[in-house]
């Protein structure tokens, strides 16, 4: 356990340090957190009933979405593993004594907490201050938050999953570039990155219910604004859970299956 | 106790040809070769031995070094390593060694490298106490006090590969693979890194296999030498073995005054100036002494120089006669 507390620690510290990034990353997730309110506020004067959310749970929704956008989003990839695997410097970690399924993981999952860590504050502590109901409020109930955390935590999970799935699988095509492209847009539309799915038309909601895009920022998201609760959101996180396992399952088979048989490039 | 006995292991390489037209052909069809990078491969390396690996580029050296280090998996033959089989008990086996890639990097671009080296500590699970008297030893052989707590990414290539070779070390393996550990590094460097190697082998017994292109590094440190080429072992033997087989002829340069050198049996001019002369002596028909001895009867030695084939001319002649 400890080797790879220590791969995340080091991890960790590696990101801390692209401070430039982060501050370009906060402006542009301050002015698309905005932009995104706008608009839906255009929309909810027109017609606030036909608004599948209260406004506020909708602004909740976005500005943490920006604010914990590099825990969430699939598309925040770990350039580190594809270099790794495209130049062969994957050698050097198959020459450890660790399960690379996991030391990945543990990569994958601290570059993207270093990212949201120095990101999330300015965000946060700006939207809470801004006018209700275009800002973000406060969980609907104590109970609501303690959910939003567990299930946060087991999205951003289910989020590392999915992408090590896309690692492992460009071990064998060695290029990422083509399933990347496609699972991160296709990833953005179905988990309500690009609109929250209660916008959706009712016949694709019933059927991304039952998808691991919808275990994704889709839940912990919506909990906080109070928009899922009681029992349809214990069913959504047994579903989470399912989902994370099979992802983690089939994951680290296609990780190891590739190694076995991957002829290391270069050199 | 390494023993390899029959490895084989084929890649199979898309091919085509040059041009527009046969990159969209080969984007519905593609054509595949064969390699055969390892053909039936044995040998066997004892304990605190260092043998210099050698062959071509593409001769299978390095997919022999992953096979060893459990990186690849060959397709049939096998390989015991202190008991251990690479490929299947992967984790347990690489405890136990330690790897340099010399073209490539473990240490971690952007923060000190001090960092690296305690991730590498966490990782193989070296106690505390083991670590810091490993560290002290390396930083001290390897003179990297300064640089440990610089970024990797601002060491210049020599720094760096000292600290690549003092990351690989820090578990203390008992079998050390170095690929190219010295590919770009200055003479003061690879200087550095030779004497340093030669220590570890001879204080704590390291078993040492190195590849290389570098024949200096052949020459400063194994005592023996396997050649591979297109994936066959070609040829084990030891270096002097070696020198023997293929130095009979040493070159004299002799700086003379007065007189003229007579030519014996033997002894072949390979330049003649006015009182300076390189001389060919082929041991077979006459021995360095005799040929010395019958140069001094009719000149005036100043001054005399021996030399043997150098390890570059071994390698090169080697490389001919096995045609690769």
């Amino acid at each position: 356990m400890k080797k790879y507390l220590s791969y995340f620690r080091i991890r960790f510290i590696n990101s801390l340090q692209y401070r430039t990034a982060a501050y370009a990353g906060i402006s542009t997730q301050f002015v698309w957190g905005f932009m995104e309110i706008l608009m839906f506020s255009a929309f909810y004067r027109e017609n606030p009933e036909s608004f599948p959310m209260d406004f506020s749970a909708l602004a909740s929704y976005v500005w943490l979405q920006q604010a914990l956008l590099a825990a969430f989003m699939l598309w925040f990839w770990d350039k580190d593993i594809f270099n790794m695997i495209s130049d062969g410097t994957l050698a050097y970690e198959l020459t450890r004594p660790a399960d690379v399924y996991w030391m990945w993981f543990t990569k994958n999952a601290a570059s993207r907490i270093s990212a949201a860590f120095l990101r999330c504050f300015p965000i946060l502590v700006v939207a809470s201050l801004l006018p209700k109901p275009y800002g973000l409020s406060l969980p609907v109930s104590p109970a609501a938050f303690i959910m939003f955390l567990a299930t946060g935590i087991l999205s951003f999970l289910s989020v590392v999953s999915l992408c090590m799935i896309i690692y492992a699988e460009s071990v064998y095509t060695i290029s990422p570039k083509g399933l990347m492209m496609v699972v991160s847009a296709v990833s953005e539309l179905l988990s309500g990155s690009l609109i929250p799915i209660p916008f959706m038309p009712d016949w694709l909601q019933r059927i991304l219910y039952f998808t691991p895009f919808a275990a994704m920022q889709n839940l912990p998201l919506r909990i906080y604004g109070g928009d899922i609760a009681g029992t349809e959101m214990l069913c959504s996180v047994l579903l989470q859970i399912f989902w994370l396992f099979v992802m983690i399952i089939s994951g680290r088979m296609l990780l190891l299956r590739g190694l076995k048989s991957a002829a290391l490039q270069g050199g | 106790m390494i023993e390899l006995s029959g490895i084989n292991k084929t890649f199979r390489v898309a091919k085509r040809n040059a041009g527009f037209k046969e990159a969209v052909k080969t984007f519905f069809k593609r054509d595949y070769t064969e390699i055969r990078a390892l053909n039936n491969v044995s040998f066997t390396i004892g304990d605190g031995e260092i043998v210099g690996y050698i062959g071509t580029n593409g001769a299978g050296k390095s997919s022999t070094v992953k096979v060893m280090s459990g990186i690849l998996t060959p397709d049939s033959g096998t390989c015991v390593i202190d008991g251990l089989t690479p490929w299947k008990n992967r984790k347990e086996h690489v405890k136990n060694i330690g790897v340099v890639f010399g073209q490539r990097s473990q240490l971690w671009w952007d923060v000190p490298v001090i960092d690296s080296f305690e991730l590498i500590r966490d990782i193989y699970g070296v106690r505390e106490n083991v670590y810091k008297r490993n560290l002290e030893e390396l930083t001290d052989l390897l003179s990297i006090e300064e640089i440990l707590k610089t970024p990797a990414r601002q060491l210049s290539l020599g720094q760096r590969m000292r600290c690549e070779i003092a990351a690989s070390l820090i578990h203390e393996p008992k079998v050390l693979f170095l690929d190219e550990p010295t590919i770009g590094l200055d003479a003061a460097s690879k200087l550095a890194v030779r004497s340093f190697i030669r220590k570890l082998n001879s204080e704590k017994g390291t078993t040492v296999i190195l590849t290389t292109h570098d024949t200096q590094d052949i020459e400063a440190l194994a005592n023996r030498i396997l050649l591979i080429g297109k994936g066959q072992i070609l040829l084990d033997d030891t270096l002097d073995g070696l020198k023997e087989r293929y130095s009979k002829v040493k070159t004299l340069t002799v700086q003379y005054g007065e007189g003229d050198i007579q030519e014996k049996d033997g002894m072949a001019f390979k330049e003649k100036k006015e009182g300076l002369a390189v001389i060919e002596v082929n041991t077979d028909l006459i021995s360095v002494s005799q040929a010395i001895e019958s140069i001094s009867q009719t000149v005036d030695i100043r001054d005399l120089s021996v030399t043997q084939t150098s390890a570059d001319e071994i390698v090169l002649s080697l490389y001919r006669e096995f045609g690769i």
